[in-house]
């Protein structure tokens, strides 16, 4: 399938024995199971019908096999889990893909995106459904746009979301290093984005100095969607998480994070826990996997 | 009335339950259960129909809503909006502020006890993270942080019911909560007790917070925040309502003689401890921890922790400028955490003059027969003689050997040796370029201490004349015999106090 998630089953797992434990209403979902997989099904035939070159999107880098180390480990995880050699676009996508996007898929256009799978908001730095105008450079990431508009996009485009393994096994190196976290330059880098708004409009994607990958942007440009954004482990209340339900993920310690002094990890992990699917957000982008 | 349309005109509960239904249909049964709980909403809106709805005041430091003096609980909609801005820390220094309400610290929330509070976070499109709220006024879990979790350009809404009166802190928990807080992340809510609070003339707001610039203190230009010094918690900067000087000059607190002042002061940390003081001042009532429950009476200074709080009040008496500190100095002296409040009126010279007489202090020497007196005169005589023993305690150099030895040579040496040591042929020898002089110091301290008679042969030529003994100290003669040993293009090395004693000794 699309998103397999296995890279984190485990973690994911705890997180739903807890949603399922809040919220009961869940189970009423679960009957629908054979039928959401038809729908999968023909969707994803649906994209294949539609699907371009992928050279006409974002060059892709290759991401030799490595280990994807999640902040938050239960105590049966593993520090550590495999992520298998992937291809991950050099950049996130800009406006100007995206343009062609919608125009070859007219849903996805601002005027007439069900308000479903795109909030409020969906490219609103854009001039028109087809025009972008001064506030959406052609060769600036796109934003504004939902989980679902991203994965829709990527399935156009012959690719697919990268997983936060992946995401985060891509981003976890530094300019020199695959562990940018222990380069001081790295670190200052991406701490000194976090310390200046948000500029408008947005740079180009592709300007910022590539990391040891060849890749662009994984930090100090815009956030970026991850198919799998909802396991990520925090709640609301960023402080009850390293004690959350010790039985489940700490028993151990009273430290459920695994390195408290990643600023951006935990800032990455807290960003993605805030969204839902349809949110469309000023400072939100992607990229694409393979 | 089409499937969509009606999902998207129903409210938010059950768009979403739609949403989540639809989602479920494009994704495995998995993802859908992950989906729907990611967009799951909170529950219907707590209904409080018998109670009348009022917007909250929102007012910005230092100033403080009026009192509520309704005697019955309200509905308050409080919208309180985050805004990431770049506001002044210092002169010449800017950073990145998280702020509730646009300013540091947020907004003073007021409401009253009983009160239901229907609470909106606004986070602006512009912010660059997610936030939250925590107030300490609310009794649930995490006070609302989970339920306010509000990613850019949305917006939540839960509620809480006021249980219980005092000043508490709100402060944002998102992840990594000590950033949020160092950034400006706190404020405080009041919950007035039912029976109301006693009137005063002058109420304001001030926090303490800490700043953790990457560049030392009064470094310029946009800051960005230093994880690393605030894991060690060594801020560069702690500062009364978000920058240095915010409390100071024309924006000082005010106040006249006579008035009633009180202060709503509150710790946002996200570390310190604060030792609140007013200098000048003793407040007349402090509500530790900012609880009303038993207030305490002439105080001179409050411990106020990190996520607390307190109240005080004192009238002032007096005019002039009351400086509010972290009685914790070097903060306020060298950090920023000083503020001041300045009082009006005429003064009081009954209960403080101000400066009555300036005039001249000689002290008071010790009775020159006590036995300080005495023990003082030994350690004088023994620094004295210890200098003029040691020529490295007195500081002597060659070069002061020189200048004072040739006082010496001017005072009796230079009649026959001449002032520039040539002497006189046949006569007195000379000492300038003399290869008598230079070949024997041991001899030369001798001649002087002793005299010398009878022939000697000085570069090549015969004298034969008396030179009389020296009635020289040991002191003088050293000097004396530096100062001809190293003039007129001589370099014959220095005679040090202890080699002239030696040769003394043994010639005596």
């Amino acid at each position: 399938m699309m998103f397999p998630l296995r890279q984190n089953r485990t973690v994911r797992g705890a997180h739903m024995a807890l949603a399922r434990r809040a919220r009961p209403a869940s189970a009423s979902i679960l009957r629908i199971r054979p039928l959401a997989a038809m729908w999968t099904l023909g969707f994803a035939l649906a994209a294949a019908a539609h699907a371009i070159p992928a050279e006409a999107t974002a060059p892709m880098v290759l991401i030799p096999a490595g280990e994807y180390k999640p902040l938050f480990v239960a105590e049966k995880d593993p520090a550590a889990v495999p992520v298998p050699a992937f291809q991950l676009d050099e950049r996130p996508v800009t406006n100007a893909e995206f343009l062609a996007f919608v125009t070859a898929q007219p849903k996805w256009r601002r005027s007439r995106v069900s308000p479903l799978f795109a909030d409020h908001g969906y490219l609103a730095d854009w001039a028109d459904d087809l025009v972008l105008g001064s506030g959406a450079p052609a060769d600036a990431p796109v934003v504004r746009v939902s989980w679902f508009a991203a994965r829709a996009f990527a399935s156009w485009a012959g690719k697919r979301l990268p997983t936060t393994a992946e995401w985060e096994r891509a981003a976890a190196a530094g300019y020199t290093t695959t562990d940018g976290a222990t380069e001081p330059a790295y670190r200052a880098d991406v701490l000194n984005w976090f310390s200046r708004p948000n500029p408008w409009p947005l740079p180009a994607a592709g300007c910022g100095r590539p990391n040891l990958f060849g890749v662009h942007d994984l930090a100090g440009l815009v956030w970026e969607w991850v198919a799998d954004f909802n396991t990520a482990l925090v709640n609301g209340d960023a402080r009850g998480d390293s004690g959350l339900d010790r039985e489940l993920f700490c028993s151990a310690g009273s430290v459920g994070a695994r390195d408290t002094t990643n600023y951006p990890a935990f800032m990455r992990a807290g960003f993605r826990s805030s969204l839902h699917a349809s949110y469309v957000v000023p400072n939100l982008g992607f990229r694409c996997a393979r | 009335m089409n499937f969509l349309e009606f999902c998207a005109s129903r409210k938010p509960r059950v768009a979403t339950l739609f949403a989540a239904f639809a989602a479920a249909l494009c994704l495995t049964a998995d993802t859908a259960r992950a989906q729907e709980e990611a967009a799951a909403p909170t529950g219907n809106p707590v209904v409080t129909d018998e109670l009348p709805i009022e917007n909250a005041i929102l007012v910005s430091p230092p100033n403080v809503p009026p009192p509520i003096t309704r005697r019955h609980p309200a509905r308050v909609v409080i919208r309180l909006e985050v805004r990431e801005i770049v506001q002044r820390l210092a002169d010449g220094v800017d950073y990145t502020f998280w702020t509730f309400g646009g300013a540091v610290p947020g907004r003073f929330l007021r409401v009253r006890e009983g009160d239901v509070v229907e609470f909106h976070l606004e986070n602006h499109p512009s912010s660059k993270m997610p936030h939250n709220i925590d107030l300490h006024a609310v009794t649930g879990a995490g006070g609302g942080a989970a339920s306010s979790f509000t990613a850019p350009g949305h917006s939540s809404q839960f509620t809480f019911t006021a249980l219980r009166p005092g000043i508490f802190i709100y402060h944002c928990a998102t992840a990594p909560v000590p950033m949020h807080v160092a950034n400006g992340m706190y404020g405080m809510i009041l919950v007035q007790p039912k029976e109301g609070m006693a009137p005063v003339d002058r109420e304001y707001y001030v926090m303490q917070g800490e700043v953790y610039t990457a560049g030392r203190h009064g470094e310029e230009g946009l800051q960005a925040f230093d994880p690393i010094k605030a894991d060690e918690e060594r801020p560069p900067y702690v500062v009364f309502n978000g920058a240095v000087g915010s409390l100071v000059g024309d924006r000082a607190l005010q106040a006249k003689v006579g008035e009633t002042v009180r202060i709503y002061f509150g710790v946002g940390g996200p570390n310190l401890t604060s030792s609140f003081h007013v200098i000048g001042e003793i407040f007349d009532t402090v509500y530790s921890e900012g609880s009303f429950a038993s207030p305490l009476h002439n105080v001179q200074t409050t411990l106020v922790p990190a996520g607390g709080s307190a109240i005080v009040e004192f009238k002032t008496e007096v005019p002039g400028t009351f400086i509010l500190v972290d009685h914790s100095l070097t903060r306020a002296f060298n950090k920023g955490a000083l503020g001041m409040l300045k009082v009006s009126g005429p003064a009081n010279r009954v209960l403080y003059s101000g400066k009555e007489i300036d005039e001249v202090y000689l002290g008071q020497q010790s009775d020159a027969g006590s036995a300080a007196g005495e023990r003082v005169a030994q350690l004088v005589a023994a620094k004295q003689e210890a200098i003029a023993q040691n020529p490295q305690i007195a500081g002597i150099t060659k070069d002061i050997q020189i200048e004072r030895g040739k006082r010496v040579f001017l005072s009796a040496c230079f009649a026959c040796h001449q002032p520039d040591g040539k002497g006189l042929p046949g006569i007195f020898p000379p000492l300038a370029g003399s290869d008598f002089l230079k070949a024997d110091k041991e001899r030369a301290i001798q001649i002087v201490l002793k005299g010398l008679s009878g022939p000697i042969v000085v570069n090549g030529k015969p004298f034969n004349n008396v030179m009389p003994p020296q009635d020289f100290s040991d002191e003088q003669i050293a000097n004396v015999l530096t100062y001809v040993r190293n003039s007129w293009g001589n370099d014959f090395g220095s005679v040090s106090v202890d080699e002239v004693k030696h040769i003394h000794a043994q010639t005596q």
